[in-house]
């Protein structure tokens, strides 16, 4: 066991947890930040996505040890005083969910894919998202509130 | 540390106090609930027409909650409740239902929640299965709703000392409109404590009058889903829980053959507890609970068992029950039908053993509290999952309350409790409450699966395509949807329960999928066989006129006949009904000369269930039907070998993701003048055999086993003419 500052959502939370632990674990089991999901462990499905310095990463994947050195957003993280970021908000105008269990980490995804590519065509929403699993299968709405936060985003809504 | 979200938390405490007196069977008493809710006023359901009018006596017995199917409460603020043993797992019954009590009941709809899933604070209720909440819980609440607002308005009918037929309920009020006065329906309960019983006699609103039911009202508490605040079963957590983790056998039927836990035992607050066969740990944290589990030593001795090779022949050869006695339709004669037909086509189908895989794995929070076990699980199933947990700890159902928060869907997949007694075991051995989550494999290997079955069908026609005989057999896979919606004089229809190797149970559909697989693609194969478009054989041979219309639909959004298919993009077509859903689904599929590669480029799919209740929920419904019908249809099988599943992970068991996922068009037609029916399942039965006739239309190659592509051979069938 070993002391950990995290900095999570822009505030530094300190943590007791093995080194091997992963942030996955960390997250939903010592903070009790829930909103981040285990759908498989093994990096397969994507519900456990966070950012780490704004990239898409798999949160069961990466050690705590590692995650102490980067930025983490998780998706309590997104939302700024009351406002939903343009792609929480495209999904929710978009009916993008049925259980809602892969909506996190969908977000999150997406979020990360409009970061590097600001208006991604269908295929490179398509293969960006290809590692998120929706059992529900709810691809094609998810498809088009991507494209709708992308629209959001070019009109200057903060992210 | 955070423990139930503030939404959850008044709805904890306030059945805290009630339980004991209005639980379950132990006897149920209105008044009681009635005050405890603060006045105001409170509706019930009931089948029992002699308890119609009752009114605030006190009921006991044990069959009590079997006749009270729900309750709706209107308090002194306005804010109605309605409270039923119904779950809302991503199907969207939390909106739907809330709209049809705001309908009838004539207030907004934020002004309704729905309190679902809670053994104590909801009527009983079988579960969540079978498309039935639409059909049953539907006219249960509205039944409830309109007596409410009948009482309402006698109740402003007294005040004001007028004529209740002279009176108007709208938008939570009920007005006087010729002297220009209104009340608010709280001030109409408050102070008031009436409660009633009542049946379905209640004229309803049709469906042509609905303003809020047949709307696309968004999902309920959807802002929820979208900022990671709603807590799902494994998202709960109590004050000084503990991480449990149960040691999972080597296989199937297996016996522990040696133990050293030893180790596990090390790590500080760590404690392991066997019970025969049973070893389960909890630790303060699920990493310490995690590292003791893999730090056991065990040897199982594992029985030498059945695999995918050979499986559709055991499946024919054994029987449940030893002999045939599954149930049989039989009209006419096939035995003397069939020589006399012109074209005759017999052949078998298979579909295999596959995973509902939710992505929410099975997982459970117990805490036993004051002798009285209070467990939140994911289930579709919170009464059954209470029975099991009252027979493996000889408790009553006073002391036993499961509560189910929207879950990580379940398709069929989550009717029982594993993890709510496991967690209930390792919490009662520990004294503390405990956490218990499936891992993924652990979903893979010892949740139950959708049956496999073995279908044989043989059919007749003539020239003309006038079916004249059909037989159809299906084996282990179950008997929905196994009669035809076909007219045909001849038939023989059975369904034979088969001793399946693998745990397996309900699915999303059921064998609905599987018996029009083989239908359908038959049909298909028939038409070829009679040479006739297999839009039009089905025409012909059909007179059920719902079914007709989806067909029409479906074909005339899908510009069915106008193009020819090729050898590398083909067209099929194919459509039933169950479970009071009409279904008609068109597929376009691409097939890579070179690489066999089948890719599905379009699906148009024409429904419909009755009046609409939500079309924008019934929409995502029946997309995602689609998509999920997918998996079953090209690539999703379990395989397995002595006991064991051999590929229990996402990355050895496919399922469809974003590239897998076609156009997708939903032709929905509204049928206001017929009931609403469910429409979570159906929607998924005719994807397979369109896709199968779409392939045998651009290759001439009929695929009979499910999956039709996976990306390697299943092992015992065929090497599979294509991927995808």
């Amino acid at each position: 066991m070993g002391d950990f500052v995290l900095n999570v959502n822009g505030a530094q939370l300190r943590v007791s947890a093995s080194s091997e632990e992963t942030l996955l674990s960390v997250l939903r089991n010592r903070l009790n930040l829930t909103g981040t999901k285990y759908g498989c462990g093994e990096g397969q499905c994507g519900a456990c996505t966070v950012l780490l310095d704004g990239r898409s990463t798999r949160s069961c994947l990466v050690s705590v040890e590692t995650a102490a050195k980067a930025k983490i957003v998780t998706i309590e993280g997104l939302e700024q005083d009351g406002k939903l970021s343009p792609v929480q908000q495209a999904f929710l105008d978009e009916g993008a969910f049925q259980c809602g269990y892969c909506t996190s980490g969908m977000i999150l995804g997406a979020t990360s894919l409009l970061h590097e590519q600001h208006h991604p065509t269908e295929e490179q929403i398509v293969e960006g998202m290809e590692g998120h699993i929706c059992r529900c299968g709810t691809y094609p709405r998810i498809v088009e509130a991507i494209k709708r936060a992308s629209r959001l985003s070019a009109q200057g809504a903060s992210r | 540390m955070n423990h139930l979200d503030n939404r959850d938390k008044p709805t904890f405490e306030f059945a805290q106090s009630i339980s004991p007196t209005r639980s379950g069977a132990s006897g149920l008493d209105r008044r009681d609930f009635l005050k405890f809710l603060g006045g105001g006023l409170l509706i019930c359901f009931s089948h029992t027409s002699a308890w119609a009018q009752e009114s605030g006596r006190a009921f006991g017995g044990h069959e009590l909650p079997k006749e009270l199917d729900a309750w709706l409460h209107i308090a002194a603020d306005g804010q109605v409740k309605v409270f039923t043993g119904k779950v809302e797992v991503g199907q969207n019954i939390r909106t739907s239902l809330a709209q049809l009590v705001a309908d009838e009941l004539r207030v907004p709809f934020d002004s309704i929640s729905m309190v679902m899933g809670d053994t104590d604070l909801t009527p009983w209720d079988m579960g969540t299965f079978g498309s039935r909440t639409t059909p049953t819980m539907g006219p249960q609440l509205r039944t409830m709703a309109a007596a409410a607002r009948q009482m309402l308005l006698e109740v402003a009918a007294e005040r004001w000392n007028v004529a209740a037929a002279s009176l108007t309920a709208a938008e939570g009020k009920v007005t006087d409109p010729q002297n220009a006065r209104s009340f608010s329906y709280g001030e109409l309960s408050r102070g008031e404590e009436l409660a009633k019983t009542v049946t379905t006699e209640q004229s309803l609103t049709s469906a042509l009058e609905w303003k809020i039911a047949g709307t696309a009202v968004p999902k309920a508490q959807g802002r929820d889903f979208v900022t990671g605040k709603h807590k799902y079963p494994s998202d709960i957590s109590l004050p000084e829980m503990m991480f449990g983790e149960v040691l999972r056998p080597d296989g199937f039927n297996a016996t522990l053959a040696s133990l050293d836990t030893s180790a596990a035992k090390k790590p500080p607050g760590v404690k392991v507890f066997r019970d025969g066969d049973f070893i389960g740990l909890v630790a303060p944290d699920a990493f310490t609970a995690q590292h003791a589990l893999s730090a056991i030593q065990a040897k199982w001795d594992v029985p030498a068992q059945p695999s995918n090779q050979g499986l559709f022949a055991y499946l024919k050869a054994n029987l449940a029950s030893g002999r045939d006695e599954g149930p049989q339709h039989v009209s006419g004669s096939v035995a003397q039908a069939m020589p006399e037909a012109d074209l005759k086509l017999e052949e078998q189908y298979t579909v295999a053993y596959i995973a509902h895989a939710p992505l929410e794995p099975r997982a459970a929070v117990a805490e036993w509290a004051d002798g009285k076990l209070t467990v939140w699980t994911g289930t579709q199933r919170p009464f059954g999952v209470r029975d099991e947990l009252m027979q493996a700890f000889k408790l009553s159902p006073t002391q036993v309350r499961v509560i189910q928060p929207d879950m990580g869907s379940g398709y069929g997949g989550k009717h029982t409790g594993e993890a709510a007694i496991e967690a209930a075991r390792l919490a009662k051995a520990a004294g503390k409450p405990v956490k218990v989550v499936w891992t993924r494999s652990d979903e893979f290997t010892w949740a139950y699966l959708r049956p496999a079955g073995l279908i044989e069908i043989k059919a007749g026609a003539r020239h003309d395509g006038t079916l004249v005989a059909w037989e159809h057999h299906n084996y282990n896979s179950g008997p929905a949807a196994i009669g035809t919606p076909y007219n045909v004089a001849n038939q023989l229809i059975q369904y034979h329960a088969s001793k399946s190797p693998l745990r397996q149970g309900s699915y999303r559909g059921l064998a609905s999928t599987a018996n029009h697989f083989a239908r359908e693609s038959h049909m298909d194969g028939m038409a070829h066989a009679v040479g006739m478009d297999p839009l039009e054989f089905r025409l012909r041979n059909l007179t059920d006129s719902r079914l007709q219309a989806v067909f029409e639909a479906s074909a005339e959004k899908f510009a069915w006949g106008r193009v020819k298919s090729t050898p590398e993009r083909g067209f099929g077509i194919a459509g039933g009904v169950d479970k009071g859903g009409y279904v008609a689904t068109c597929a376009e599929v691409e097939i890579d000369p070179a690489s066999k590669r089948v890719r599905i480029r379009r699906v148009v799919q024409a429904w419909e269930c009755g009046a609409i209740v939500n079309p924008d929920g019934l929409r995502n419904q029946l997309t995602g039907a689609i998509v999920q019908g997918i998996g079953g249809a090209l690539f999703e099988r379990i395989l397995f070998a002595n006991g064991r599943i051999l590929n229990p992970h996402f990355a050895q068991y496919r399922v469809p993701r974003f590239s897998d996922t076609p156009q997708v068009d939903i032709v929905l037609v509204d049928r206001k003048d017929l009931p609403s029916a469910g429409a979570g399942e159906t929607g998924l039965v005719g994807l397979a055999p369109a896709v199968g006739n779409a392939i045998f239309a651009a290759s001439g190659i009929r695929l009979r086993n499910m999956p039709m592509a996976p990306s390697s051979a299943v092992p015992g069938e065929p090497d599979p003419s294509f991927r995808s």
